[in-house]
């Protein structure tokens, strides 16, 4: 307990020398950066009333930012439901693996900024471009970590399965599913946020409401201090989403 | 007709001969244990005789028919347990319940696996997870999991190798109890790395040399009535007769030719004292 009110205090020490770096780097180096009081002052009015819409891409920061976590939901959701599988697949066949892991590891550190036209040229719209370069780009990690949790199984629990006559689907649900859950939401945390790394950049591009949408269009308004309003909210709202992932985990694993 | 047949088995992984000319015939019925030092390829016997893994030479019959992966009405107890840690104990029996008796209800599988687990004194722990157990409960389990769906084979790879000596002595006479009591017996292949053990639970004890190239002594029968008590070790005559054979030649196989001799030294002494 007494560990726990320390390092919180020692977490709060770093957030106010971080914010005087801001300030005195806005003050001397950097004219065009707003500080942390001009930040607050123009930004007030999106932080008050987080819920308000007082246009298209005039509204309160939270109802921004809950349009691009309901994005990231969809995008997030395509990935895993496609990713466990493929992850499933390639982890039990090893003709699969050796097919297609060179493949993978060569889409995988492809940009979602590379992605997103090709989106735009499949689907002809902003909405499905952005879906689809969210899960193309956040799938990776849970293909790569279920196929890694199928592919550790220890051959004891494999065992059990050969000698219990299990049929195909019983062996799934009591033996590989279980084995493998542990890695599959390892896998899923660090896909949650990539997706979240990656709806910026194609609300960006698309222009679409959202933290990310918000963020370009006052950029090209020349109001300075909402990118930093957008930045912070951006990584607030992925630090919370990683955290209750991580709880999530914790909880699986213990039981 | 032997209902498990080993003929020629042999086995090497990469250069290293593991077994050579391995053969042993269990007749129905019959209880023999497979005495080895450890790293004799002991369990690669058993992985060969349960299908599991496939043999370079020989083949494994059981009834007559050469068997392909692992064989029907046939349980395995396990030296490492291996139970799956996300079921509890319950469920892990009824696992195995499951997949022998799909005929029968949902109700049925519960109350054999509740059964079998009463059988090895588990009855108040059912619904514990295996990393809720000692290992002497673990195993139980295992055992409870290995006669619940009533094999007409059992196989036990070294069944207390993993187990302190107090509840190895135990859990030995449980499953002398467990063996007698079923009706009809299964057919028991055991491997272990005691003798003692051996003469406890078998009716027909052989040898396994020492490795690269291991291969068998010939049987030693144990007649002994059962149950058979722990202590008969110290005292009876024909216990400690057969344990000085199967040492005997466990001492002296170090390489097969010298397996050989003792082989040959065993059966010597076996006619000897039969005279």
């Amino acid at each position: 307990m007494k560990k726990a009110i320390e390092s919180f205090a020692l977490s709060l020490v770093g957030v106010v020398l971080l914010g005087l770096l801001w300030a005195a780097v806005s003050g001397t180096v950097a004219k065009d950066l707003p500080s942390p009081a001009k930040t607050w002052s123009e930004s007030k009015l999106y932080i008050m009333a987080p819920w308000e819409k007082r246009g298209e891409m005039d509204q309160g920061i939270l109802r921004m930012a809950s349009y691009s976590l309901y994005r990231v939901a969809k995008g997030f959701l395509l990935a895993i439901l496609i990713g466990t599988p493929l992850g499933f697949l390639l982890g039990s066949s090893p003709v699969l693996f050796k097919m297609f892991d060179p493949a993978i590891q060569v889409l995988r550190p492809i940009s979602p900024l590379a992605w997103l036209p090709l989106g735009l040229i499949l689907f002809r719209q902003s909405e499905p471009a952005a879906l689809f370069t969210i899960a193309l780009c956040s799938m990776w990690p849970t293909v790569i970590n279920t196929m890694h949790g199928v592919q550790s199984i220890p051959q004891d629990y494999l065992n059990v399965a050969k000698v219990l006559r299990l049929s195909g689907w019983k062996k799934f649900t009591k033996v590989l599913a279980p084995a493998t859950l542990p890695y599959m939401f390892t896998g899923f945390r660090l896909s949650l946020g990539l997706a979240w790394l990656v709806i910026v950049a194609a609300e960006m591009l698309t222009g679409t409401p959202g933290v990310g949408g918000f963020l370009w269009q006052e950029y090209n308004s020349l109001i300075y201090s909402h990118i930093l309003l957008c930045i912070l909210t951006i990584g607030m709202v992925g630090f919370t989403l990683d955290r209750l992932m991580g709880m999530a985990e914790t909880r699986l694993k213990a039981a | 007709m032997a209902l498990i047949e080993l003929r020629g088995i042999g086995k090497s992984y990469g250069k290293r001969d593991v077994l050579r000319g391995v053969s042993l015939a269990v007749e129905e019925g019959e209880f023999v244990s497979i005495v080895g030092a450890s790293a004799s390829g002991k369990t690669t016997l058993m992985k060969i005789a349960s299908g599991l893994v496939a043999p370079d030479e020989g083949e494994v019959l059981i009834a007559g028919a050469a068997v392909t992966g692992f064989p029907r009405n046939t349980a395995v107890v396990f030296q490492n347990y291996s139970l799956l840690p996300w079921l509890s104990a319950v469920e892990n029996v009824r696992l195995a319940v499951e997949s022998s008796f799909p005929e029968w209800s949902k109700a049925k599988h519960t109350e054999q696996a509740v059964k079998y687990l009463e059988m090895v004194g588990l009855g108040a722990a059912t619904l514990k997870k295996p990393s809720q157990l000692s290992g002497g409960m673990r195993q139980r389990v295992a055992i409870a999991r290995a006669f619940a769906v009533e094999p007409r084979i059992l196989l036990l790879d070294e069944p207390f190798g993993a187990l302190d000596a107090l509840t190895r002595l135990t859990l030995q006479q449980e499953l002398a109890r467990l063996c007698q009591a079923q009706e009809p017996r299964a057919t028991a292949l055991m491997i272990t790395n005691s003798v003692d053990e051996a003469i406890l639970l078998s009716d027909r004890i052989v040898a396994l040399g020492r490795g690269p190239g291991a291969s068998l002594s010939e049987a030693v029968p144990v007649s002994l009535a059962r149950p058979r008590a722990a202590d008969l070790m110290m005292h009876d005559e024909e216990a400690i007769w057969v344990r000085g054979q199967v040492s005997e030649f466990l001492a002296s196989s170090g390489d097969g030719g010298a397996a050989k001799r003792a082989a040959a030294r065993a059966v010597a002494n076996a006619v000897a004292v039969e005279a």
